[in-house]
């Protein structure tokens, strides 16, 4: 630790390789849409909060957010050993050459080299380090969002990313995570509730909606995840402007229906036909594979309309 | 005011006015004791998303159902006004001059007479759809975008203005340029122009 090297103090990260794409993530933004700025945060936000919970973290601190894996990165600077955790896709871990454990804290000393290879199934895993990533703060978030460009760039190869400062002692509360999430292989079952625009489908387009077995297109993103499928009829053309939730399910005029995760636009002229049922389904969502098969199935009933609002 | 279900804790209100249901939105979530992860207005719509369905059902317990019927009043919300310095030099004012047959001065003089309105941002951060331009002012947006738009690029496009908060891609057509900083993320709030917010124009040379 030399005074005139304070960020060496705390450590930081070296990217040796990004892999397919990396950003930083938190929770993102919420709370700016009526500015044009979307939520941004890890796509898989369940994830992303084990992670940063089985190495001691807040939720709230910034994860790496891989997508296929591929990310290679290496702990540099004067500080201290760290635990890491992975989370999310299953990407083999190594550690310092050595394979290491998915969902637990896993001990990295200074110079040792942290590989994730390709995930079996799954999209997204979540490399959370102990302190945090300290990457520079927009709008109160560290979150990459690509549709705004809003916080700091992907990653890079040769990038070196800070590190906070470790929580003081061992303070994680689980020792080993339930593999649960991180994406499943085979169809991916989203639980749906009717959206505001449910009435914008063509007769018998619901039941389509639900009927039909979707394929994620490979222009799939942190945006939304794109359905290729028999094209859904939709009435007349746009709507004016309207504000658009995570988990939306829009289906714009070529009838191919877009999922939107987290960094999705603020307001869409688009119908929203359906929408996720809950933060469980966006996850899920979020791990989706680009040529993997999509089902919607309908999650009970959506809160009843009535002329006095809402029951 | 009619209400359509956005997911288990978001609701699309449907509402005459969205900048002023806006407003009342934010009021009775005070009144009701309700944190909002986000309350966006739309062309014809507000959207509120809540962190929990029940939040959201006391919420709409409070909102009156003439919410969003009346235009915004001086009282509501802290949204103020701003007057924008422009030069009238853009790129495309010659043809909405001929396109509308007001001319060049008849553009000029119709949009900075104007006491636009924020009506609701979207594209960008910070890009806000200002209405209440004369419906003489009407163009349709250019039939090809350009590939860039430089910050500040002040434009019409249907029944909206907007200032370009950066550079990016853009369809609408620029009649002038300010050089007021419209979007900055290190200021509270980061941008200038907001749903609400009453906005003029001002030529200078």
């Amino acid at each position: 630790m030399t005074p005139d090297r304070p960020n060496d103090a705390c450590g930081r990260l070296e990217v040796i390789a990004a892999g397919l794409t990396c950003t930083v993530q938190d929770l993102g933004r919420p709370g700016h849409a009526h500015e044009g700025v979307p939520p941004s945060g890890a796509a898989d936000a369940a994830s992303h909060r084990l992670a940063n919970r089985l190495v001691g973290n807040d939720e709230t601190d910034a994860t790496l957010e891989a997508t296929l894996g591929g990310l290679v990165v290496r702990l540099a600077g004067g500080g201290p050993a760290r635990a890491v955790a992975l989370t999310g896709a299953p990407a083999p871990l190594r550690v310092a050459g050595r394979p290491a454990p998915l969902y637990a804290p896993v001990a990295v000393r200074p110079g040792d080299v942290v590989e994730l290879g390709t995930p079996a199934h799954g999209l997204r895993s979540y490399l959370a380090v102990a302190g945090g990533v300290d990457a520079a703060a927009e709008l109160g978030s560290r979150s990459t969002d690509v549709l705004s460009g809003l916080g700091p760039p992907p990653l890079t190869a040769g990038d070196t990313i800070p590190l906070g400062r470790p929580p003081a002692a061992a303070a994680t509360a689980v020792d080993v995570a339930p593999t649960r999430g991180g994406g499943g292989r085979g169809t991916t079952a989203l639980a749906v509730v009717a959206g505001p625009r449910d009435d914008r489908l063509g007769p018998g387009g619901w039941e389509r909606l639900l009927a039909t077995t979707w394929t994620a297109a490979s222009t799939s993103n942190r945006i939304g995840v794109r359905l290729d499928g028999p094209a859904l009829a939709t009435v007349a053309g746009e709507l004016p402007p309207e504000g658009v939730v995570t988990g939306a399910v829009q289906v714009p005029p070529g009838g191919k229906p877009v999922v939107f995760l987290t960094d999705h636009p603020v307001t869409g002229g688009y119908p929203v036909v359906a929408v996720l049922a809950d933060d469980e389904a966006v996850a899920a969502a979020a791990q989706i594979r680009p040529g993997q098969e999509v089902r919607f199935r309908l999650a009970g009933a959506s809160p009843a309309r009535s002329p006095s609002g809402w029951q | 005011m009619n209400i359509r279900p956005a997911g288990r804790s978001a609701a699309l209100l449907e509402v005459a006015h969205p900048a002023a249901a806006a407003a009342e939105v934010r009021e009775a979530a005070a009144a009701a004791g309700v944190t909002l992860q986000e309350i966006v207005p739309g062309a014809e719509t507000v959207l509120v998303v809540a962190a929990r369905a029940g939040d959201l059902t006391r919420l709409l317990a409070r909102l009156p159902e003439v919410a969003g019927s009346s235009p915004m009043s001086a009282g509501h919300g802290p949204e103020g006004a701003v007057r924008l310095d422009v030069r009238y030099d853009g790129p495309d004012l010659a043809a909405v001059g001929e396109l509308t047959g007001l001319g060049i001065e008849g553009v000029v003089a119709a949009h900075s007479g104007a006491r636009l309105r924020g009506a609701f941002s979207g594209f960008a951060p910070g890009f806000c759809y200002l209405e209440g331009l004369p419906d003489a002012l009407r163009v349709p947006r250019l039939p090809e975008p350009r590939p860039s738009v430089p910050a500040g690029a002040v434009a019409v496009a249907d029944r909206y203005s907007a200032v370009y908060p950066r550079s990016t891609p853009g369809g609408w057509r620029i009649l002038g340029h300010t050089d007021t900083v419209i979007w900055d993320s290190r200021r509270e709030p980061p941008a200038l122009l907001r749903p609400g917010t009453v906005v003029t124009f001002r030529p200078v040379p």
